[in-house]
């Protein structure tokens, strides 16, 4: 009987010593585990930011620091238990040397835990409420904060004579972000601002325009994930806001270059602040869209695709920078401080914060040729995320 | 003030329009039929290719989003639903809930999953003022549109002789049977009703609601309270509901902005409490 069982424990032995053979001849990938909303209500992010990271392996090719890139995607459907799940077996089981996507805030709070406990870096390629860097020490930002979009318009409202703002913004942690820091701005630069919070999920923006309508402000500041956009872009004019005076501002989801041209005219006019456009002027950002469009007939890249891509960037210069090695502190220590070009103009990473400093641009929404694009018009460089900075 | 309550009053009759198809099948065919929801989504997608791949205006497009949920409800009623029939609610559920998830995920793979955009013609567009009530001129194509619907649903099931056959396969489909009466082709027409008028909804409601492949999930608790609340063995029942919720949602979000998207469900309790069989409810055995 014993011997019976040494034997087997010799073949167990001998069936997990080759088992854990496989898994050093599988490391010598570095794996990336990418986890993004590809179905369901925010499908839109996921697809611009797949098709980005699939143009950078592409462009760039899969080897960077000596070591091959594999990227394994998962598809979390906008629902954060599937992505605290998704991130668990890529840690374990994959053994990934990286987290990334991250379409939604929950779905990047719900992961930092596990970025935690098992160092890995976790690189936020979207989701934008300012305090998700501050959940893990791993957590790195390569997309943008609703702050650091929104402050910019609040100063650039204060001095093209508008002095009352109407604020209306979708209630989630993104959405009160925007409209805590542009009130906040604005109020301090001598404006008056009335507020109104709209669920999640509302089919009809009648209710919350009449109130705008009646208040007759100078300027309508809205923030609401960019799907919906549409929806509201067509109920302000149909209210007539528009030739009521009302000018349309806030950061330039509402006007997401994904959906713009299926918004129509009725975008026309609307000023936003963000950090990308798709008609942004330089020679790096022609190269990437013309690119962009040749891989994916149809679709434009907006500002969720360059989070994807400049997210790849950063892990491909951490991996140069550590020649290969994939140990958590190490790359997120290489991480810090790095500094490119990116089709959005210049932008780096804050060492203390791991937040995204980066330029943003005052845009207009305009007709060019017979497509709608934001035409950037005004620059304010290397904002840092206004919340953290104040700390 | 007006001018909320207006809105809330188209707002209302799509909901009457998305909502009525499933009393017509949930109450008079007594089938619990969850899917619903996904009959309006194919209705509005089908508006949406009609005017954006085959140019169709747009007053075109409402009848054709009609005819092909209707059509498609006759054919699936025939190949799937009618064994459901004898089957319990329970299983009815399970059944249809599967079903929608079937058709989100199609239309997610066939039409992807961004919002759908449809431009109105130019009449539709914009607003005029009448006595100070600003009243928008799409919400008031849908009020007429909508409105008529009702007038000739209510005609149609209480005057019609199409109308009291079908009560009474309802009632006792044996006897009815036994009278003379096609129950099986009266089911499956007053299914491909209930179908067509749920895809005209879904094509009336793009401008308001949007459209994407979660459609069916995302307003199926409003139709759901619809047909609770307003009962399912009449018209008018929920009729007066999809307004009275429609205005309750529009003014309540107007009025209350912090609690505004609640008032909908604490009326629907107060509603269910008060009354458990719904607005008009005839009296059950």
């Amino acid at each position: 009987m014993t011997h019976r069982r040494t034997v087997l424990g010799g073949i167990l032995g001998l069936a997990l010593a080759v088992s854990a053979g496989g898994a050093v001849l599988a490391q010598d990938a570095v794996k990336i585990g990418l986890i993004l909303p590809m179905t369901g209500p925010f499908a839109s992010t996921g697809r611009q930011i797949d098709a980005a990271v699939k143009l950078f392996l592409a462009k760039e090719g899969p080897v960077h620091g000596g070591r091959k890139l594999e990227v394994i995607l998962k598809d979390d459907a906008g629902n954060a238990d599937a992505t605290r799940r998704f991130a668990q077996e890529l840690v374990v089981n994959d053994k990934v040397a990286v987290l990334a996507g991250f379409g939604l805030t929950p779905l990047a709070m719900a992961t930092a835990p596990i970025a935690t406990q098992a160092k890995v870096p976790q690189v936020v390629m979207a989701a934008a409420t300012a305090t998700i860097t501050e959940a893990s020490p791993y957590i790195v930002r390569t997309s943008f904060t609703l702050p650091q979009a929104s402050e910019p318009m609040a100063d650039w409202a204060a001095g093209n004579s508008i002095k009352k703002v109407f604020t209306v913004v979708t209630d989630y942690g993104p959405g009160i972000d925007a409209e805590t820091s542009f009130a906040a701005k604005f109020k301090g630069a001598g404006g008056t601002v009335e507020s109104v919070r709209v669920p999640l999920r509302n089919p009809d923006f009648a209710p919350f325009l009449q109130r705008v309508s009646e208040a007759k402000p100078d300027a309508l500041f809205v923030f609401v994930p960019s799907g919906i956009g549409a929806q509201f872009m067509k109920q302000f004019v149909e209210r007539g806001l528009d030739k009521a005076g009302v000018k349309l501002i806030g950061p330039g989801d509402v006007v997401d270059d994904d959906i713009l041209d299926g918004i129509g005219d009725v975008a026309i006019g609307a000023i936003t602040t963000h950090h990308y456009s798709a008609r942004h002027d330089s020679p790096a950002n022609k190269a990437y869209v013309e690119a962009f469009q040749k891989a994916n007939p149809g679709m434009r890249p907006n500002f969720m695709s360059v989070g994807g891509y400049d997210g790849m960037r950063l892990i491909t210069e951490a991996l140069k920078k550590t020649g290969g090695d994939t140990e958590g502190d190490k790359l997120i220590a290489a991480m810090k401080g790095a500094a490119w070009e990116s089709p959005r103009g210049p932008i780096s990473i804050d060492p203390d914060t791991r937040d995204i400093i980066q330029n943003v641009y005052v845009r207009k929404t305009e007709k060019v040729g017979s497509e709608l694009y934001n035409v950037e018009f005004a620059t304010i460089p290397n904002v840092k995320d206004p919340v953290k900075a104040r700390k | 003030m007006l001018t909320i309550l207006f809105d809330g009053i188209a707002y209302g009759m799509v909901l009457f329009v998305l909502g009525c198809g499933l009393s017509v099948t949930m109450g008079l065919m007594n089938f619990v039929n969850l899917a619903h929801g996904a009959f309006a989504m194919l209705g509005g997608y089908v508006a949406v290719a009609a005017m954006q791949r085959l140019g169709l205006p747009f007053l075109a497009s409402l009848p054709l989003a009609f005819l092909v949920a209707a059509l498609v409800g006759i054919v699936l009623e025939r190949l799937i639903y009618r064994p459901m029939y004898a089957k319990s609610h329970l299983d009815q559920v399970m059944f249809s809930i599967g079903l929608v998830f079937m058709a989100v995920a199609g239309t997610d793979w066939l039409m992807g999953s961004g919002q759908q955009f449809i431009r109105l013609p130019a009449w539709l567009q914009g607003r005029f003022e009448i006595a100070g009530i600003g009243i928008g001129r799409y919400r008031l194509f849908v009020i007429a549109v909508c409105g008529l619907l009702a007038v000739s649903l209510q005609w149609g099931f209480t005057r019609t002789r199409f109308g009291s056959r079908l009560r009474a396969s309802v009632d006792d489909a044996r006897v009815a049977r036994g009278l003379g009466i096609p129950v099986t082709r009266l089911f499956a027409l007053t299914f491909a009703l209930g179908s067509g008028l749920a895809g005209l909804g879904g094509a009336l409601g793009i401008e308001l609601m949007g459209l994407d492949p979660t459609f069916p999930l995302k307003f199926m608790i409003y139709f759901l309270i619809v047909v609770t609340v307003g009962g399912t063995s009449s018209i008018t029942g929920p009729f007066f509901a999809a307004m009275l919720l429609g205005v309750a949602d529009v003014v309540g979000k107007y009025l209350v902005p912090q609690v505004g998207a609640f008032i909908i469900y604490a009326l629907m309790v107060v509603l269910l409490i008060t009354r458990p069989h719904g607005l008009f409810a005839r009296a059950r055995a």
